[in-house]
């Protein structure tokens, strides 16, 4: 049968029967996601229901009380990922130059420096930043800061890239800004992205599908598609299936804020 | 609030104020003149004896022995410090132990000291390292124990081992705490062993060298030395915040 006719593409991440129980609060209960390879899935819904559990769970960071999280098959450690942290000041070293933070991750693994230097300025090269990176991140805007850690997430040539409310601790000017630039690092490398969001608005505009979560214990209220060309603008914000689709996850949004 | 060219000459205005309050209170007898010599008096007493004087040579005495006692104390109380507060059930566990001898004044170790070690230089050497080890022990293991958790599980995340946690990150997110400890504790052990030249049959040292003037009734002598250990807990102070701003440059940011 396989072949005959063209299915939909094997998920690149497979989450089954995913269990998570935080003292009395049942989070996840018999969880099931597919993420589909390439695309960008950003991850919305009410308050303390679980957003960022989820990635973290699937990233590694919080384990699981029960269920499988597998990657084209393989288990966590046998892949490749990236992790971007909402708190970009904590998560970088300040002790490293931003260029050192970058390469740590490669340090880790045991390239040497030449080696490391050449990835981290192909890297560097290929996405076009104009940071100095000699600069300490404290020297560093936080926008800036953010964008070294997108690049520490990414020098590792991740098959998958994990972000926590990476833009929640910037100001408004910046997070246009650094959502522009993390499409524009997605349409460069095309690779699985993960995002979680607390603004809807991000979450429909860097998205292909838009996982809406329900109250704990958290499952799919509905996962949306939304697949408006790239780059996307600020034209796009105003454009009806923007409208459309935003307007639709918004309703599920408030039917299952108003379930609590 | 913007300062001007001038905001780094404002401590000189206390020390000019002093120095005339001073000479207001000799200029009216305010105090008696043998307790009190005036500016001049003492700072060519000063000069006289830290240029090839006695107040010289013990001056040194007292930076070798403070020197001795916080390196004794940095060398065990560092390794312990991280090997305690990387795991903070074990520090819980001695947490109480600590913070008594910390709250108990290390001059009240002074018998027990001298029956251990003698009355030789051991003695103020051992008890000064004692009392400035437990400062920094608790300084650091705190600042092990307050390593950020998001720079933590950064390094995790990243495939770090526990080891190459422990050495790239707890280590060095402790380094700004280490240093409070050390200029606390460097600062604690030139009071004992100030207190112990004075009192433990001590031939030399700035501790001896102010009792002895006392003694003798050499009051620009004694004031002199008095100086010299005020310039001295100052210096060693003022020279771990320079090395901290070297290698710890992301203090406070």
């Amino acid at each position: 049968m396989a072949g005959d006719r063209p299915g939909p593409p094997p998920a690149h991440v497979t989450v089954r029967g995913l269990c998570k129980r935080f003292n009395d609060a049942l989070v996840y209960d018999g969880f099931d996601l597919d993420i589909p390879r390439g695309k960008l899935v950003s991850i919305f819904g009410p308050n303390g229901c679980g957003k960022s559990t989820l990635i973290n769970m699937i990233a590694g960071l919080v384990p699981s009380d029960a269920g499988e999280i597998l990657f084209d098959g393989k288990p966590l450690r046998d892949i490749k990922f990236g992790y971007v942290f909402q708190n970009y000041r904590e998560a970088l070293f300040p002790w490293l130059r931003s260029i050192e933070n970058i390469e740590y991750p490669l340090r880790l693994m045991k390239l040497a420096r030449p080696e490391r230097r050449a990835r981290t300025e192909r890297l560097v090269a290929h996405l076009g930043v104009k940071i100095d990176l000699a600069r300490y991140p404290y020297e560093l805007s936080g926008g800036q800061q953010q964008l070294v850690s997108i690049m520490r997430a990414l020098v590792v040539e991740p098959e998958i890239l994990f972000l926590d409310e990476p833009f929640s601790a910037l100001d408004y000017e910046m997070t246009l800004f650094m959502r522009d630039q993390l499409q524009r690092i997605f349409i460069e490398t095309g690779t699985t992205t993960v995002l979680v969001s607390h603004d809807l608005e991000e979450a429909v505009y860097l998205a292909d599908r838009i996982l809406l979560l329900s109250r704990r214990p958290a499952s799919i209220a509905d996962y949306v598609h939304y697949d408006a060309g790239r780059p996307r603008s600020d034209l796009t914000l105003s454009q009806s299936d923007f409208v459309r689709v935003k307007a639709h996850c918004l309703n599920v949004f408030q039917r299952e804020v108003r379930k609590g | 609030m913007k300062g001007n060219r001038f905001d780094p000459y404002l401590p000189v205005i206390g020390v000019i104020g002093l120095i005339i309050v001073w000479y207001l209170a000799v200029w009216y007898e305010v105090v008696d003149k043998v307790l009190l010599p005036s500016p001049g008096e003492t700072f060519r007493a000063l000069w006289k004896g830290m240029a090839g004087g006695a107040l010289g040579f013990d001056f040194w005495r007292t930076v070798e022995r403070t020197t001795a006692a916080t390196a004794i104390a940095a060398a065990i109380a560092i390794p312990l410090g991280v090997f305690l507060g990387a795991s903070e059930k074990l520090y819980r566990s001695v947490e109480f132990v600590i913070d008594f001898f910390r709250s108990t004044p290390a001059s009240a170790m002074f018998p027990l000291f001298l029956v251990l070690f003698g009355v030789g230089d051991e003695t103020k050497i051992s008890v000064a390292a004692f009392g400035a080890a437990l400062v920094i022990l608790f300084n650091v293991a705190y600042g092990v124990m307050n390593a950020r958790k998001t720079r933590l599980l950064a390094a995790r995340v990243m495939g770090a081992s526990r080891l190459r946690v422990l050495t790239d990150v707890m280590l060095l997110e402790s380094l700004p705490q280490t240093f409070v400890g050390l200029r606390n504790g460097v600062s604690l052990a030139l009071v004992i062993v100030v207190v112990a030249e004075m009192f433990i049959g001590s031939t030399d040292g700035l501790g001896h060298r102010v009792f002895e003037a006392q003694q003798l009734f050499a009051m620009p002598d004694m004031y002199a030395a008095i100086f010299a250990a005020g310039a001295l807990g100052y210096g060693l102070n003022l020279l771990f915040l320079l090395v901290e701003r070297r290698f710890v440059h992301w203090s406070g940011k």
